[in-house]
């Protein structure tokens, strides 16, 4: 892969690209999965806050997509040290989300089906920073990217961004997500290189 | 993408990093579904961020391990017991 490929003038401020330490761009999307792909039925589809009381807040697909959508273009770091630059997504804001949710929680542990968690502070679901994102460059996005729905936390490395998300648990204490207990960085601040658990 | 996984000779020099012994003639008991496995019978998948293995009986995660420049961290949490062959003593 191409440190600089050809593709790249067209979306990009060109020479004076800002990439955050260690990163290189790619304009592919690579595939990185922990996991077989699960194939989850939209009419069995649902997104879940639970929170720190055990007080659930569902949603099935059908009403998510009824909820106003934003087009956010963002950047992704992936801590595998590539970075793609103005992907653009359509989903529903955490904001959103969380609107009607009671909770003093503090942290939040994403999960996915298939069984995939990542662990983040609350605040970094908040605040136009996450969203719940079902298109991907204008198309639906694909199982192997995470679809139907996967978790979009684009200021933090990538695997925070949870595929195939099902739900988030809110905690008041940390726990530890999948790659978060074996050695990946708890927070994972692409600016501060927080790669790995001590970073 | 043709396949998801690879099997568990993808292990065997991660692993050869940290053990004296060849690791994936072991076998492993699934902490899921009790199935014993060789580690070189695992599905072993996404190899950039870790190598996670799972059972291919019951596709429980049985081994995870991640390669940092200056250490790694290998999980074992889904086997309930590993078998090392071993010369007779
Ligand atoms: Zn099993």
């Amino acid at each position: 892969m191409g440190i600089v490929s050809p593709g790249f003038r067209r979306r990009r401020r060109d020479d004076d690209v800002q990439l955050p330490p260690g990163q290189y761009l790619t304009e592919d999307f690579p595939v990185l999965s922990a996991g077989p792909t699960p194939n989850i039925p939209l009419d069995r589809w649902e997104f879940v806050i639970a929170s720190e009381t055990g007080q659930e807040y569902r949603w099935t697909w059908d009403e998510l997509q009824e909820l106003p959508a934003e087009e956010p273009t963002v950047d992704i770091h992936c801590v595998t040290k590539w970075s793609k630059l103005g992907t653009s997504w359509r989903g529903v804001s955490l904001d959103l989300l969380m609107e009607d949710v009671e909770t003093t929680a503090d942290y939040a542990l994403a999960h996915s089906y298939g069984g995939y968690t990542t662990n983040l502070p609350l605040e970094d679901l908040l605040d136009g920073k996450a969203w719940i994102v079902y298109e991907y460059e204008g198309s639906e996005l694909a199982p192997q990217h995470g679809g139907p729905a996967r978790l979009l936390v684009p200021h933090l490395y990538f695997w925070k961004s949870a595929k195939w998300v099902r739900g988030l648990q809110l905690q008041e204490f940390d726990e530890l997500g999948f790659w978060e207990s074996v050695g990946y960085h708890d927070y994972g601040d692409p600016w501060r290189e927080q790669r790995y658990a001590g970073d | 993408m043709t396949q998801e996984y690879q099997d568990g000779n993808a292990l065997a020099g991660p692993l050869a990093e940290l053990f004296a012994v060849d690791v994936t003639a072991a076998t492993g008991r699934c902490v899921s579904c009790g199935d014993t496995r060789r580690v070189a019978d695992l599905r072993v998948y996404g190899h950039a961020l870790g190598w996670v293995a799972r059972c291919p009986s019951c596709e429980h995660v049985m081994l995870r391990l991640v390669r940092a420049p200056d250490a790694a961290w290998i999980d074992l949490q889904g086997t309930l017991s590993l078998r090392v062959p071993l010369p007779p003593a």
